[in-house]
């Protein structure tokens, strides 16, 4: 039973008490961060004394693809584990494009669809040297990805069978680099110095179309199960599904 | 008192703002985006923090951490969303129920 204060879990006692703990945790954090000393060196100087050796000029890439490999790696699994979630839950709402897409959008994507990806290439590059990479050019991949989604132009993106190899890619070469470099230097992830910036350049190009490929993913995935089907036998699928979901 | 102790104490505003909006609303679209919020509280802080060097550049590990952050929090919140979606289709409503007897 939904209870009667509508949008609350709990009665104004709970609430209370909610707030006084929230409150007291948000004031045990603000003093801690009040006295936290002004300046702390130690880890930007280890990080600058070790440029030399990441392979790249600009640091947090160095921190993301070289010293903290491991938390990039981890990051396109749980990114590729979402897309597939999402795939899970919502799956007879994902393979459908749009019957009618709008003049603007399909003028907007022919303009803009070239641009995007030249930018993204661009910031995957320039990540070497300066803020940029593999997440901001998938981003932006991704941003043309829903743009060609939307506008649907005698293309169908979801249903196309690059999708679920774009997804795995950037897990897939991330871990074979892993597991070579563990064969090669001992360490998983431990790049020889010499290929480093090689290697790293490799590994966020596959990183860049997989984010790209699962973030247009997501977003396939939760738009359309909001949308009414579009075909008469989507819904009999869905409705038949439900049925036997119910009994 | 510096910048960078401002934005720190705005993401841990922010961050209590989320938990008690995540523990009191049970609309579970309210608690996705409570958790965002309570996230970018997270986000701001760290950002915040990397300025806490003597040099002119800040540190890097904290934006790093936060660039792997985000894109954990887009993935989660889509998936949540996704989640509250079939819950909808399910149920019928996206709301948590109250279990005590009345």
């Amino acid at each position: 039973m939904i209870r009667k204060n509508g949008n609350h879990l709990f009665s104004r006692p709970g609430q209370s008490i909610a707030a006084i703990g929230v409150l007291t945790l948000t004031g045990i954090l603000g003093w801690t961060v009040w006295t936290l000393p002004p300046f702390s060196d130690q880890m930007s100087a280890l990080i600058s004394s070790k440029m030399p050796i990441s392979g790249v000029d600009n640091p947090v890439t160095a921190v993301l693809l070289n010293f903290r490999g491991y938390d990039t790696l981890l990051e396109i699994g749980v990114l590729l584990l979402a897309a597939v979630g999402v795939l899970s839950v919502a799956p007879s709402a994902v393979m459908r494009a749009d019957s009618s897409p709008s003049p603007i959008l399909v003028l907007l994507l022919r303009l803009m669809l070239p641009f995007i990806i030249l930018v993204s290439g661009y910031i995957l590059w320039i990540g070497k040297y300066a803020p940029g990479g593999a997440f901001q050019a998938g981003a932006v991949l991704a941003a043309g990805g829903i743009l060609l989604v939307t506008a649907a132009v005698r293309f169908n993106l979801s249903a196309s069978k690059a999708m679920p190899l774009a997804t795995g890619i950037g897990l897939l070469i991330f871990l074979i680099m892993a597991l070579a470099t563990m064969m090669v230097c001992g360490n998983f992830l431990q790049y020889p110095v010499t290929l480093a910036g090689t290697l790293i350049l490799v590994i966020e190009a596959a990183a860049t179309l997989s984010i790209a490929a699962a973030l247009v993913r997501l977003f396939v995935g939760v738009k359309s199960d909001t949308d009414p089907p579009a075909s008469g036998e989507d819904s009999k699928i869905l409705t038949f599904e439900e049925e036997n979901l119910i009994k | 008192m510096n910048i960078p102790i401002l934005y720190e104490l705005v993401g841990v505003i922010l961050l209590g703002m989320g938990l008690y909006s995540l523990v009191i609303y049970s609309h579970l679209f309210r608690k996705i985006l409570a958790l965002n919020v309570s996230g970018a509280g997270v986000f701001l802080f760290l950002v915040a923090a990397a300025d806490r060097t003597s040099g002119p550049l800040p540190d890097p590990v904290p934006h790093a951490m936060v660039l792997t952050g985000i894109v954990v929090a887009v993935s989660a919140t889509a998936l949540a969303l996704a989640l509250a979606c079939r819950i909808h289709q399910v149920s019928g409503n996206a709301q948590l129920t109250d279990n005590k007897p009345e």
